[in-house]
């Protein structure tokens, strides 16, 4: 049986939500690995990979008090815990634009045709109410070369009537 | 020549201040000769500070000409090296042989006008940028004890945000 485990949060938005889950985690015999947590729209999300040595139910009774006060939605996977062979992004690619339906669908569509394997997306609007823009940075691994998403995009440019901004950057990762 | 032990994270060592060469003889020279050893052993690696190897001596070896298309000096000895001058900034992402299975993205500046002694004491002066510079600084780091992961920047700190 595995031991990993990845739980998803999500609740409106309160001081100390981190802080009582991993005190329950902690209390409950749990080790902690990746996360990420995150504010969006009022709700506080929560990804996180737990290591316990139990079963899933056991688990979710272990957050059910708190899952009940604080009202959280929490969903449980068992995982395999392959952080040590994680993968290390070589691209990232910034996405700007006036705000409107598509862009994302369009962009990654191009660019998952291309190879890329998405390993972070982040984005967000901006500007003003009555002109809003949408921006978006991604970091993947080109697992078909930088090359082929270069000329993917450009091939894209060229025949789209669409003005959004992209622009993709090589990261060269070094170890000193 | 040997090849020394790399102190890996979170040993004490790697959080500590190195002391100034003040003695330029052959134990130095013994010591420096075994640091690059040490540094030609790892596999790609461009740099290394002599706390790494648990000796808390101001000394720097720095090497990037494997490196294709960038500018740089060729090997050089660096003791008690000091920063002078910084100019631009540039986000890379940097890993460390005492920080294993782990990379992340740090501020680095692009430019940097840098001088240190060289094995016999000589005070030299080196202008340097991009890849060297970033080389230089991460090492140097290790000689005040600051790590890699001592200056992450955030992921969404590269977001424009309102």
């Amino acid at each position: 049986m595995t031991q990993w485990f990845m739980l998803t949060l999500v609740g409106k938005d309160r001081i100390g939500i981190v802080a009582r889950v991993t005190t329950a985690l902690y209390q409950g015999g749990c080790h902690l690995g990746e996360a990420s947590m995150l504010r969006m729209d009022g709700n506080f999300t929560i990804m996180l990979m737990v290591h316990f040595p139990g079963t899933k139910a056991a688990l979710t009774a272990l957050l059910a008090p708190i899952a009940d006060e604080l009202q959280l939605h929490i969903h449980i996977d068992p995982s395999v815990g392959e952080q040590t062979t994680r993968q290390e992004p070589n691209v990232q690619i910034s996405v700007h634009s006036a705000d409107r339906a598509g862009i994302v669908a369009q962009v990654t569509s191009i660019l998952a045709a291309a190879g890329l394997n998405i390993l972070d997306l982040e984005s967000d609007i901006g500007g003003h109410a009555n002109n809003p823009f949408y921006i978006m940075q991604i970091e993947g691994v080109a697992t078909r070369g930088i090359e082929a998403l270069q000329q993917a995009l450009q091939t894209w440019h060229q025949t789209s009537e669409q003005t959004i901004e992209v622009r993709l950057t090589p990261i060269t990762t070094t170890i000193f | 020549m040997a090849i020394l032990e790399i102190l890996t994270y979170p040993d004490p060592r790697l959080k500590m201040i190195a002391e100034p060469i003040t003695e330029f003889n052959a134990d130095l020279a013994v010591f420096i000769a075994n640091l690059e050893e040490t540094l030609r052993a790892a596999p790609g690696g461009v740099g290394i500070a002599a706390p790494q190897v648990g000796i808390l001596q101001r000394i720097v070896i720095i090497d990037v000409s494997s490196k294709p298309k960038i500018k740089h000096h060729g090997r050089l000895i660096l003791i008690n090296p000091e920063i002078n001058h910084w100019k631009g900034f540039a986000i890379g992402r940097e890993g460390c042989m005492s920080v294993p299975d782990y990379t992340g993205k740090v501020v680095r500046a692009e430019q940097i006008e840098l001088s240190a002694q060289d094995e016999s004491g000589t005070r030299q002066h080196y202008q340097m940028e991009g890849y060297e510079a970033r080389a230089v600084q991460h090492e140097l780091d290790h000689l005040d004890g600051i790590l890699f992961i001592d200056r992450l920047i955030s992921r969404r700190h590269d977001l424009f945000h309102r």
